[in-house]
């Protein structure tokens, strides 16, 4: 579904590389985190992945696409098959619960029949059923992330990239996301969530990536993450 | 998507604004100098109709050296006649006597007794008077009739108008430069208008980019609301001028000119498609090159 092969990418006006030969390959319908500490890249392989930004050398294949080689115009269509989910939420404080998720599926010109169905069984799915019309300044940050995580896969892509979506939330809260993110991984979509909360993926034990420095340095199976300093 | 449309124009009400008055004053001024390029053609034409070229032919005392002091025998003029009908440049040749010369200057002077009471018959000699199909080509009849027996001069209208062609020439190039300038400024302002539109829209556009929204998905409610707001200037523009021409120039000056040749109503229609066709590519053209260049990938 994912793959890095040998990625190494240097930001423009940086001399030390983001990310340095990093190889990583994510099967369809896998849960993964990328975990490190702040600066070691993780935004960077999600950004990468989304076509955001390109690698400097290496290839970076989604969806079966071979995004060094993808013209700019089939970026849009890459980027309907990935859901994305962020750390500030990126609501529109204009529009209510409603009328934000619906927007993802608006600008992709799908019918008001159809966003009419759809958009109140996702809100069922991540819990907000009742909330439709709460305007996002009503809303808890843990309601504001599910409003978001709704966003993302309401026009069901197969891939959901979540760059450290409970850095704005409590730990009790945090556990809730994560394990939503859970149940939309058992419909069969491929999530990779890029996090430095080390208590949320000991509770789930799944596959850890661990980088540093931009190099990978760990990538176990059911894993555990232990932050340096932070272990006995 | 026209609710977007809606609600971007609302948010944005001053900028939309601006554009509106700026497109609409530098559409007026390049319907100005349209309008006075007409003018100009509609004066030409009603001028290059009268123009003709008088062949003024040797009568019985003449002072012109050519003459050789003899007057032009019916055999030369008659030769003079022939040549000038077979110029291809020639529209149509007319004799005009002694007499009905005479009595043309009367005509025109009658209210100058001191001019007209000196003037004898004669004092005008006869001529050919040419009609040329593109009046400026006057010098092909000065350089083959001048000096030719029986001809004491040949004399062109079109020396006395050219000053006058040359004024409304230059006043109409001026007022299209003004609104050329015009033009780049509404440019310039539909620029700065769209940046300061996406920039107000940053976080939409982020999102529409992030769910994978087409390019003219994105582009098209800018595109049509900086096309909206020139085309509403340039209906204004059109009335604005509309206006001038009828009330102003057309009560004004045909009450102090008595002149048929003035441009009306009908040329202010002819000249507003121009003025739309010139919004409408002017607002598509720089909408697209600022959000090409502000809403890449
Ligand atoms: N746009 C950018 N330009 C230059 N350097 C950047 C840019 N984005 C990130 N970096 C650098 O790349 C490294 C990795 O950043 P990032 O991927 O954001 O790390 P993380 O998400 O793990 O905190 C950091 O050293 C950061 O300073
Ligand atoms: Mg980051």
């Amino acid at each position: 579904m994912i793959r890095f092969d040998h990625v190494t990418k240097t930001y423009p006006r940086s001399t030390r590389p983001a990310l340095f030969d990093v190889s990583i390959t994510i099967d369809r319908g896998e849960f993964v985190f990328i975990v490190g500490p702040s600066g070691s890249g993780k935004s960077t392989v999600l950004r990468l992945a989304l076509r955001e930004e390109q690698a400097t050398s290496g290839a970076v294949l989604v969806a079966g696409q071979d995004l060094g080689r993808l013209p700019l115009r089939k970026v849009p269509r890459l980027r309907r098959d990935i859901g994305t989910v962020f750390q500030d939420f990126r609501l529109l404080g204009n529009k209510n619960v409603f009328q934000n998720v619906a927007f993802a599926l608006q600008v992709l010109g799908k019918s008001g029949h159809y966003i009419r169905q759809v958009v109140p069984e996702t809100l069922e799915l991540v819990g907000l059923d009742g909330k439709a019309k709460r305007m996002p300044h009503e809303l808890s940050g843990g309601e504001q992330q599910r409003v978001a995580i709704a966003r993302a896969v309401v026009n069901r892509p197969s891939i959901l990239l979540c760059d450290e979506p409970t850095g704005n939330l409590d730990p009790a809260i945090s556990l809730d996301i994560v394990h939503l993110l859970d149940r939309i991984n058992q419909t069969g979509t491929t999530i990779v969530m890029a996090t430095h909360d080390d208590d949320i993926v000991n509770d789930m034990r799944r596959r850890v990536v661990e980088l540093s420095d931009g190099v990978v340095v760990r990538d176990e199976e059911d894993s555990l993450y232990l932050p340096k300093g932070d272990v006995g | 998507m026209l609710g977007e449309v809606g609600n971007g124009l609302r948010r944005n009400l001053s900028m939309a604004i601006s554009v509106v008055l700026v497109t609409m004053v530098s559409m007026y001024l390049l319907g100005l100098g349209l309008l006075a390029q007409r003018q100009a053609d509609t004066m030409k034409g009603y001028w290059y109709d009268r123009v003709q070229v008088s062949v003024y032919l040797c009568n019985d005392n003449p002072t012109q050296p050519n003459c050789q002091g003899k007057a032009a025998t019916d055999q030369q003029k008659a030769t003079i006649k022939g040549q000038l009908q077979q110029l291809p440049e020639v529209k149509a040749v007319f004799y005009e006597s002694e007499q009905e010369a005479f009595d043309r200057f009367k005509e025109q002077f009658r209210n100058s007794p001191v001019v007209s009471n000196n003037l004898k018959v004669g004092d005008i000699p006869d001529s050919f008077r040419v009609q040329l199909k593109d009046p400026s080509k006057f010098a092909v009849v000065t350089s083959q009739f001048e000096g030719a027996p029986g001809v004491a001069s040949v004399q062109d209208q079109e020396k006395v108008l050219k000053p006058f062609f040359r004024v409304i020439n230059l006043v109409t190039l001026f007022a299209v430069l003004l609104a050329a300038l015009m033009v780049a400024c509404s440019a310039l302002l539909i620029m700065t208008t769209v940046r300061q539109v996406a920039f107000a829209r940053r976080r939409e556009i982020g999102i529409m980019r992030l769910v994978g929204a087409s390019n003219a998905t994105i582009r098209t409610p800018f595109i049509v609301e900086t096309v909206l707001s020139g085309l509403l200037g340039a209906v204004l523009a059109v009335g604005l001028l509309w206006a001038t021409v009828h009330f102003l120039f057309n009560r004004l000056l045909s009450q102090i000119l008595y002149d048929r040749a003035l441009i009306g109503d009908t040329d202010v229609w002819f000249v507003a498609p121009w003025m739309v066709a010139v919004v409408v590519v002017v607002a598509v053209v720089t909408s697209m090159l600022t959000l090409w260049r502000y809403l890449r990938v």
